[in-house]
């Protein structure tokens, strides 16, 4: 450039704002070093990634449970963090299972005060549902989790999420491309999330990869450490090798009714979408559904969700033409990941957040889910037991309910002496009028809302029963249970996608020992 | 009880409270509750209890209820007959059949049961499993040793024991005995029912076996899990071709009635009596299988 020329030469450059002064050499870096070992983000240790994250008193600590009860990086975490004497933390996790009992320490050491999750599981869901912390617990679908992080409701300061393989630059994914540790969980769905909104971003992984680590579950551009430990979990309890058809009979027949349910129900066209949620009947559709399919000529544009081998399967055969998966089921789900081209993992957000019109739930078909409990007003519970004790996840129910054109659940009438069709469930997870259709082995209710179903079905020759009369069909089977009983306090708020409170879940209350002597 | 299907009857064990709650959704065409080999001897009569309860209190539909009892010489076959007749069963199977007077000890004690209730005599059915080389000799004199009688069976496990031999995938060891139940029964003029298909995992085999004891000429086979109900169901309904050949010969049929011709041919083949009476049972078990 002109030795002579100054910055005033440009006119209306003060309208410009973007740019950074004349050129003067000084910032030219020639890199002849290697970069991995001079800028990389690889930290020594978890305390040198805390204390670098700025982690202090009352923050907000998040991680995945991709590694499900296999996970060892959410406890190391928190091992580091108590001994570093940091207290009070919000815990935002999507979701908590057996393995993470140690956290009922840290919680009485006033390390963690509050949590907000998807589920928990395990002896933790017991103790909390026993009154363990003083905070009710918050829980959000995996939706409405995206959407509070997005909108900012939900702030998080660090987050923690394990990998299985990480370049030196944060390129981070669910499985290895190369040096195969044998740790793979396939789809980073729900970290996705976190690592884009998160204030503080430390990827933990067992397993340094050669940059690039592509294409990557997480990007660089999303996170601030590495951190390097011995093991991020136990591949035992990560996943098993493949998910199976159930063998179980009832589960097979309420799957075979879904899928004439489905048939009849006019939704089932060439270029439909579907997502099958996690239980035996629900993922045993498939097999009826690819007889249908076949016999019809038609393919899936979509499947969704949580992927399982046998909609890898149909994938493979060319009876599904793409995979959107925020989370993998099994070990052929993460395997397909790795290897299929139109097997793509996706975000929380873009899986199910309520402000988002482009969200795959609202592209969705129909959908088939499971629940512990279905109501009269066809409300569902997927969260506390018959005993009143938490023991699941709202996981993505809510979302794919409200999103999907035509919403199935299926269940047994009873499981063992416990009537799955009441009066009214323990606590509401999915509103009733999200759900269209009820499929049990001893008969199909519609919801009211849906005359244009319940027609449809007819016309089919599907032999259809109402709510009520399911309802009294389990009683007459099993009787009726005594009511739990609780206390006053709440320890857990349960919300529905967009926030609101839903429903509460109360502390139960202890039998004394007396009370059970007959 | 001419026209009811015997395809397949379903063993439920009687000590096992979550299947027999809710056995009628499955679609067999008989429930039988075991109180004899799958309940041990220290559950017998608590097996015997919830089976009668649940028959008191669970409606379970149309289905043809049938219970497997035990020795009716011992203490506990006599309380099971006491029981299930008071509970109004179907039909009462009589395990190990090897003669006529194994039946008539049986009948005295429904009977004696029929009569403690205020029941007609006769109300009570019974069926008898030939699981021995005796009761096979035997097998048609039993069937024909009694009007409550509604079918024989065969069953396999022991008949293969006690003839110092073992199952194999072809079946070679039961044909006699195959051969001399379809027998006894067709001229008893009751149903034949085939032992149970155990390995529920395989359903070729399954469909393989089926395909041959049907051709044979039985009524249906005992199955031992609601899996293998749907197979058999489909061998056994009549096929659409089966169906419009059966139509097509009822038609030819009516059209000579109408023109009063003796002789009756469809498509250059003669028809008579025994192909209309086929055609009369194609039509018939299409119609109760509901696809016609």
């Amino acid at each position: 450039m002109d030795k002579n020329f100054k910055l005033s030469d440009i006119n209306n450059l003060d309208k410009i704002e973007s740019l950074n002064g004349l050129f003067d050499g000084n910032n030219v870096f020639k890199n002849s070093a290697n970069l991995v070992e001079k800028e990389c983000k690889v930290l020594s240790s978890l305390k040198e990634a805390i204390i670098k994250s700025g982690l202090k008193d009352g923050m907000t600590i998040s991680f995945h449970h991709h590694f499900r009860d296999g996970d060892f990086v959410l406890n190391k975490v928190m091992n580091v963090i108590a001994e570093m004497g940091i207290k009070n933390l919000t815990l935002s996790a999507s979701s908590l299972l057996a393995i993470h009992e140690p956290l009922i320490e840290h919680i009485k050491n006033g390390v963690v005060k509050r949590i907000e999750t998807s589920g928990v599981r395990g002896e933790l869901a017991e103790q909390i549902s026993r009154g363990l912390m003083d905070i009710p617990v918050v829980f959000r679908s995996h939706g409405g989790r995206a959407y509070a992080i997005h909108s900012g409701q939900l702030k998080l300061d660090v987050a923690f999420l394990g990998a299985a393989s990480c370049d030196p630059f944060g390129n981070a994914n669910g499985y290895s491309r190369d040096n195969d540790t044998g740790i793979i969980f396939g789809s980073m769905g729900y970290a996705k999330t976190d690592a884009q909104y998160a204030h503080k971003v430390v990827i933990v992984t067992d397993n340094i990869v050669p940059f690039p680590n592509v294409p990557a579950g997480i990007p660089q551009s999303d996170v601030d450490y590495v951190v390097k430990i011995d093991a991020v979990g136990d591949p035992k309890g990560i996943m098993s090798g493949a998910t199976r058809f159930t063998k179980n009979p009832k589960e097979l027949m309420i799957a075979e009714t879904a899928a004439d349910v489905i048939e009849a129900s006019g939704v089932f066209n060439d270029g439909f979408s579907m997502q099958m949620g996690t239980g035996g009947a629900s993922l045993a559709t498939a097999r009826f559904l690819k007889e249908k399919m076949l016999r019809k000529n038609i393919t899936c544009s979509f499947a969704l969700g949580g992927i399982t081998g046998q909609i890898v399967k149909l994938h493979e055969e060319g009876l599904i033409k793409k995979l959107l998966d925020v989370q993998s089921f099994d070990l052929d789900a993460a395997d397909s990941l790795k290897n299929n081209r139109f097997h793509q993992q996706i975000s929380a957000y873009y899986y199910a957040s309520p402000d988002n019109p482009g969200s795959a739930v609202n592209q969705l078909d129909f959908l088939i889910l499971s629940a512990l409990e279905v109501d009269v007003n066809f409300n569902v519970n997927v969260l506390t037991g018959s005993d009143g004790v938490i023991r699941g996840a709202i996981g993505g129910h809510q979302d794919t309910a409200a999103g999907a054109s035509l919403s199935i659940i299926t269940c047994p009438l009873t499981r063992g002496r416990i009537a799955t069709v009441v009066d009214k469930v323990n606590t509401i997870v999915t509103p009733g009028k999200t759900i269209d259709i009820i499929v049990t082995d001893q008969g199909v209710a519609v919801n009211p809302l849906r005359p244009d179903l319940k027609e449809k079905l007819e016309v089919a020759g599907i032999n259809i029963t109402t709510i009520e009369m399911l309802r009294d069909k389990a009683a007459s089977l099993v009787g009726h249970s005594l009511p739990i009983e609780y206390t006053e306090k709440v320890v857990g708020i349960v919300t529905y996608r967009d926030g609101s409170i839903i429903d509460v879940i109360h502390q139960i209350k202890e039998y004394d020992d007396e009370s059970l002597d007959f | 009880m001419e026209d009811r299907l015997r395809r397949t009857m379903m063993f439920v064990p009687g000590n096992n409270p979550g299947m027999i709650k809710d056995a009628y959704i499955y679609k067999c065409d008989s429930i039988m509750f075991d109180l004899e080999d799958s309940v041990s001897y220290s559950e017998k009569d608590s097996a015997r209890d919830l089976v009668y309860n649940a028959l008191m209190s669970i409606d379970y539909g149309d289905k043809e209820l049938v219970v497997r009892i035990n020795d009716p010489r011992s203490e506990g076959g006599i309380n099971d007959i006491k029981a299930m007749v008071a509970a109004k069963i179907d039909v009462i199977r009589l395990p190990k059949t090897e003669t006529v007077d194994d039946i008539f000890v049986c009948e005295k004690e429904i009977a004696k049961a029929e009569k403690a209730n205020g029941f007609p005599e006769g109300t009570i059915k019974m069926m008898a499993a030939i699981e021995s080389a005796e009761g096979v000799i035997n097998a048609c004199a039993i069937a024909k040793s009694s009007s409550r009688l509604i079918g024989i069976a065969l069953g396999a496990e022991d008949y293969v024991t006690d003839m110092k031999t073992t199952r194999s995938p072809e079946g070679t060891e039961l044909s006699f005995a195959r051969s001399m139940i379809i027998h006894a029964a067709r001229s008893a003029k009751i149903a034949a029912i085939d032992t149970v298909y155990s390995d529920v995992n395989n359903e070729e085999g399954l469909i393989k076996e089926v395909t041959l004891i049907k051709q044979l000429g039985f009524d249906g086979k005992s199955v031992i899990n609601p899996r293998q109900i749907e197979p058999i169901i489909k061998i056994y309904t009549p096929t659409s071709k089966e169906i419009a050949k059966a139509q097509a010969i009822m038609e030819a049929i009516e059209e000579a009635h109408k023109k009063g011709s003796g002789v009756i041919a469809l498509k250059g083949k003669m028809i008579d009596k025994p192909i209309v009476m086929r055609a009369e049972r194609v039509l018939k078990l299409a119609k109760i299988s509901h696809v016609l």
